[in-house]
């Protein structure tokens, strides 16, 4: 029985189990003539929790550890020397070769006849299997059932039981933030150590050259993982695309925030909004035929050399992208300041820019600055406009008009084609990402705190 | 010419009487007036059309029940409701026989010369020597730091904050009590020597003692400047002002010295809100 | 020395009045700069549109040959379509007929095609030119063909009118994406064939037709005029019903239990700062862990819309999570307090009367995360989904791309004069897209806002 069945069967059951709860407590609270403590629905429900939960826990379980459980059944079943001559490597990939056959489908080569005999006990042991977890969950489902709707009775406290079924599973997702946290850090940790084991960490930090020399190219040497010249190019492109953000996002806000007439901040406020959500795929591909041939072009007219895909390209682009991002993020905190602080410079006789620049703008600076570190940590974890605009040249070298590379870029370039977790040039992939989750982290969590506090200021 | 931007404590001469009772004052000059101002919110009108002279070195009080205009008005006196997209006020309001909404009026100029105190303070996130030469420095009102100093630390004296803040200078204006934050909104607006200071309801968001100090302050404030100020409450009224206006429902009812107000109301609507029939 | 009062105050005013035109015209200034900044950011964005649309909205049309092709009986020598015959099993009949259709795929449907252009330019053409009229017709078409053939074999010996999609170099040399005057050496095409088609182009058999290859098809690589977004359309709806399915309930379930039932401590406090910091997180981050942990540890199979979906699920949780707490706490407490007072617990209160108002709110928050997850691309490259697929999955297991991942592989390609155009079409369609369900959301909001 297909899994996708199985658990639809389990759901028809517990819509069973809910109605025999339903009836059980109306009949209990007729024949005894008392008041439950719950309404019949609870009761109902109950029944239904304590019938699926543990089918569903079983079946969890039971599909995480049937296959390791076969695997183990098989290999023994194989001949000794067979598995003797294998690594476990190749016997990982007999195992899933026999698989696929067990399942009918066909392998690349041809089946051995070790294979197929293999395949054909995966096939008998799956079956059992299937007919064993079958079984047990009926086995699960109608004791939990019986149990349930036995223990009915007008003392029963049925909602509140549900209701902490119910606050549990809330609560559990919860817990799933905490968990991806958890696990970006975790699984980027554990390749990034890998990859140190062949790169030395200092190496990696300091070394000054990017030249990974893909294993494909049979040369046994390792090549270099110098991080520096990716850091450069990120930092570079993040400081074009702020130098661009920032004074245009700040500007916008401050003007839709304290100039501009109420219908115009209702028609541009969902525009900003809108613009704010184009994938940066969008803008990658703008950079690549608009504005990097202009700049090109540009470039000429103006007697400098500026390559079609450059820091330059990247950074400006990459800056038109977190405009309305800035200028959100701002326009929120300026709006925050009070009416009685603008009305006290007013007051006093203050034009309005003078409001604005002396009064209003050093209340919201706090804020600003920390939309400023958000902006920040967007910027140099932006990936598709680097990745085609940018021109992935890593070298150190601090002509905005040359092409570079960042650390995202190589990200990408080192994890796509084929995916073997066990070589350097793989792995510096984790690696980069940590140092980009740490970077980013850092910014992240200076400019929540920062802002945070300045909005408790004026709540 | 040096000594050209004296601060306004050296010069106590103005003193125009000022004897015990505050209605005995004399008031010969003008020094606004509005003639016929109704003020509109959208298509809602909050002034119904009103006509008032404020003589020089006076104290007037509004007093009236909440929503009576009383406030829009006061702010119509330094075009404070310009802030308000959707405010528009008909009619004319003169300062020294000009009028202040004529086209090539300028309202920083204006600002300048009829300063405003709030109802709650607020002090600029700034320290209390940043808040006090804000308005001067805003204006260039003093060429030297010494200059500077000398206005803020006489501002400060004349507001009576001068001795509970001269050590911490430097310290956030926003670090002060409420009553301690009002009196400073009152130095900051003193710094730029208006003729005349607009108070609206000052001491609304001040307990009983903070009240006290603001009412002398006032008191004192008053053989200087021009005040005129909102309040809520009419003993504050009876006791610092000089005349009293009642408004009610966007009508000035009844303008005239505090004590005939008090005592003698011509009004029945006047008399009716005194002896706290509604209000 | 000495002033009087008045002189003084007229001096002070003076003073002031002096330094007005200056200030004044740094407030001009100053507003100037806004409004500067508004313009230079619309207009950057109206060039971007605008430089989109003029590439892409063309791509929609696409050079098409309406022929008329004859199924010649002596070029398609085959066995009429085998029937079941009774006493046969559904096997061996199914051995025949898949044994009949591999000989129609032997047929020389090139052929066919090439005395269709024949006739259509009313000359015979030599053999070594045959090189030069196949490059008018897409190469794929010749399998439109047999497809066609094997839905209706009574075709056999007819003229047929077939639309038939012209090769994507004709479509660049016809809509004049590339320089005419580039000498041959340059140009795609031979001078023989760009003169063919300059002429059927002028004689109407060649017409710029609605391309409905572009939403019909999935990505082809041997034939670029057909290749479409089909597949890629197909991933990316895998993976918003994934992230629809899991993001929802998941984020509004922790909003609830964050915002309504956790204790305010330090560890709500550090889940909170958590959460915001998730949103803030590089994409790229999440794709690393998919990579990692979805792919490498838990053994899902690569380019799969299932991790894919899984991926942005994660990617997207925190942006409806705090949306949905935003919305919750917009709801008054006495709202809560009323539900309580009388005698509802608090799963009632906030499952029977503050989720149903937080409904719109966490509805838009909702929209807005799965259409931000809808143009992610980067964490997409990392789980293998920019392979070249060239079938429609038809199961979140199938490997597949995604419409973010499609535009990227499209604009990489070496033909880039069509490919321009295709991708600037293909980033129409994903911004059309996206753009209704943003308006949805703003439309929603707009709706149901309450100021309470």
């Amino acid at each position: 029985m297909s899994n996708l069945a199985l658990l639809a069967l389990l759901l028809v059951v517990m819509a069973l189990a809910y109605q025999l709860g339903l009836t059980r407590s109306r009949a209990v609270a007729a024949n005894r003539d008392v008041r439950m403590h719950s309404r019949p629905g609870y009761y109902g429900v109950l029944v239904a929790l304590w019938c699926g939960l543990p089918a569903l826990a079983l079946f969890v379980l039971w599909s995480l550890l049937a296959p390791q459980l076969i695997d183990a059944l098989v290999t023994q079943q194989l001949p000794p020397e067979l598995v003797a001559s294998l690594s476990q490597r190749e016997l990982d990939v007999f195992l899933r070769r026999a698989a696929t056959l067990a399942a009918g489908g066909s392998v690349a080569g041809g089946a051995s006849p070790e294979e197929l005999t293999a395949a054909a006990y995966i096939n008998r042991l799956s079956t059992l299997e299937n007919l064993i977890l079958v079984a047990l969950m009926a086995v699960f489902a109608v004791a939990g059932l019986v149990y349930a709707r036995r223990r009915i009775s007008p003392r029963l406290r049925a909602r509140n039981q549900v209701e902490r079924v119910i606050t549990f599973a809330l609560a559990s997702s919860s817990a799933i933030a905490i968990c991806t946290t958890v696990g970006i850090v975790l699984s980027m940790l554990g390749e990034a150590i890998k990859f140190f084991t062949f790169i030395s960490p200092a190496e990696f930090f300091f070394g000054t050259t990017w030249n990974p020399r893909f294993s494909s190219s049979g040369s046994s040497a390792q090549g270099e993982f110098g991080l520096l010249p990716l850091l450069w190019g990120t930092l570079m492109v993040s400081a074009i695309a702020l130098l661009v953000a920032i004074p245009v996002g700040l500007m916008t806000a401050i003007y839709m925030a304290e100039y501009a007439p109420a219908w115009l901040r209702n028609v541009a406020k969902p525009i900003i909004e809108i613009l704010a959500g184009i994938p940066t795929i969008v803008y990658g591909f703008f950079a690549l035929i608009v504005i990097g041939p202009f700049l090109s072009s540009l470039g000429d007219l103006i007697g400098i050399n500026i390559r079609t895909t450059s820091a330059l390209t990247a950074g400006l682009v990459m800056g038109i992208m977190i405009i309305p991002f800035v200028s959100s993020l701002s326009d929120d905190i300026i709006t925050q300041v009070p009416k009685s602080l603008r009305d006290g410079a007013l007051g006093l006789g203050a034009t309005k820019s003078e409001t604005i620049r002396q009064v209003v703008l050093p209340a919201a600076l706090p804020g600003i600055v920390g939309a400023f570190l958000l902006a920040a940590s967007r910027a140099i974890g932006e990936t598709m406009i680097v990745v085609l605009a940018a021109g992935n040249n890593p070298v150190l070298h601090a002509n905005p008009f040359e092409a570079v590379s960042t650390i995202t870029v190589t990200i990408v370039n080192q994890l796509t084609g084929d995916m073997d977790f066990a070589s350097p040039q793989s792995l510096v992939a984790f690696a980069l990402g940590l140092t980009l989750f740490v970077i980013t982290l850092c910014l992240n969590v200076i400019a929540l705190v920062v802002v945070r506090k300045y909005r408790q200021q004026y709540e | 010419m040096n000594t050209s931007v004296q601060p306004a404590s050296t010069a106590p001469a103005i003193n125009v009487g000022g004897g015990e009772t505050r209605t005995s004052k004399a008031k010969e000059k003008v020094k606004m007036s509005a003639e016929a101002v109704k003020v509109f919110y959208g298509n809602t009108q909050a002034i119904n059309g009103i006509d008032l002279e404020i003589f020089e070195n006076e104290v007037l009080a509004f007093i009236g029940p909440s929503g009576c205009g009383k406030s829009t008005f006061l702010r119509c006196l330094n075009r404070m409701n310009d802030t308000i997209d959707i405010c528009r006020v008909e009619g004319r309001i003169t300062l020294d026989q000009q009028d202040i909404y004529a086209a090539e009026r300028d309202v920083v100029l204006l600002r300048a010369q009829v300063g405003i105190v709030f109802q709650k303070p607020n002090p600029f996130p700034k320290s209390i020597y940043e808040n006090i030469a804000y308005g001067p420095r805003l204006h260039g009102l003093a060429k030297r730091k010494a200059e500077l100093d000398d206005i803020v630390e006489s501002s400060l004296r004349r507001a009576g904050l001068w001795d509970e803040v001269k050590d911490r200078l430097d310290q956030p204006g926003t670090g002060l009590s409420g009553g301690q934050q009002q009196r400073l909104c009152i130095a900051r607006t003193v710094a730029v020597s208006p003729d005349v200071i607009l108070m609206d309801e000052p001491c609304s968001a001040l307990d009983p003692i903070a009240t006290a100090k603001v009412e002398q302050l006032i008191d004192e404030l008053s053989e200087s400047y021009t005040i005129v100020m909102v309040t809520h409450n009419m003993q504050q009224a009876a006791r610092v002002a000089d005349r009293t206006a009642f408004f009610h429902l966007g009508d000035l009812v009844e303008v005239d010295t505090t004590d005939q107000i008090f005592t003698n109301p011509q009004d029945q609507r006047t008399h009716d809100y005194i002896t706290g029939r509604f209000g | 020395m000495s002033m009087t009062i008045e002189q003084r105050r007229q001096h002070r005013l003076s003073t002031i009045e002096k330094s007005l035109a200056r200030r004044h015209s740094k407030e001009k200034r100053f507003r100037f700069m806004g409004l500067a900044a508004i313009v230079t950011g619309m207009t950057l964005v109206a060039i971007l549109f605008a430089s989109i649309l003029m590439r892409g909205v063309p791509a929609f049309w696409q050079a098409t040959f309406t022929l008329e092709v004859y199924m010649d009986p002596e070029v398609i020598q085959l066995d009429a379509r085998p029937v079941r015959q009774s006493g046969e099993s559904q096997a061996d009949f199914e051995t025949r007929l898949q044994s009949w259709q591999t000989q129609v795929g032997l047929v020389n449907w090139q052929s066919l095609l090439d005395s269709a252009l024949e006739h259509a330019l009313g000359e015979e053409v030599e053999s070594r030119q045959l090189r030069d009229l196949r490059a008018l017709i897409a190469s794929n078409e010749r399998f439109a063909l047999r497809d066609r053939f094997l839905a209706d074999p009574n075709l056999l010996g007819q003229r047929v009118e077939t639309k038939l999609l012209a090769d994507a170099n004709v479509d660049v040399w016809l809509k004049g994406n590339i320089d005419r005057n580039l000498p041959d050496a340059r140009q795609q095409l031979s001078p023989q064939t760009r003169a063919w088609a300059d002429r059927l182009y002028a004689e109407g058999v060649i017409q710029n037709a609605f391309s409905t290859s572009l939403f019909l098809n999935s990505d082809s690589r041997s034939s670029a005029a057909s290749a479409g977004l089909a597949g890629a359309f197909m991933g990316s709806l895998f993976m918003m019903l994934i992230v629809i399915l899991l993001s929802v309930p998941l984020g509004v379930a922790s909003a609830i239990y964050l915002e309504e039932f956790a204790p305010k401590n330090r560890i709500t406090d550090l889940i909170e700062i958590n959460i915001n910091n998730l949103a803030a997180v590089p994409s790229i981050v999440f794709g690393l862990l998919g990579a990692s942990i979805f792919i490498g540890y838990l053994g899902l199979p690569i380019s799969a819309p299932l991790v894919g979906g899984l991926v942005l699920t994660l990617m997207t949780l925190p942006t409806i999570i705090i949306a949905t707490r935003a919305s919750l706490r917009s709801i008054p407490p006495s709202v809560r307090q009323a539900a309580l007072g009388i005698g509802a617990s608090r799963v009632q209160t906030v499952f029977h009367h503050v989720l149903p108002l937080a409904l719109p709110g966490i509805l838009t928050g909702s929209i807005l995360g799965v259409a931000q997850a809808l143009g992610e691309t980067a964490p997409l490259l990392l789980i293998g989904m920019n392979a070249f697929v060239a079938n429609v999955p038809g199961t979140p297991l199938d490997q597949s791309t995604a419409l973010p991942v499609q535009i990227y592989l499209w604009q990489g390609n070496e033909l880039r004069n069509f490919f321009e155009a295709r991708t600037s079409a293909a980033i129409i369609v994903l911004l059309a897209l996206m753009l209704s369900l943003n308006a949805l959301a703003i439309w929603l909001r707009k709706k149901f806002e309450t100021r309470w």
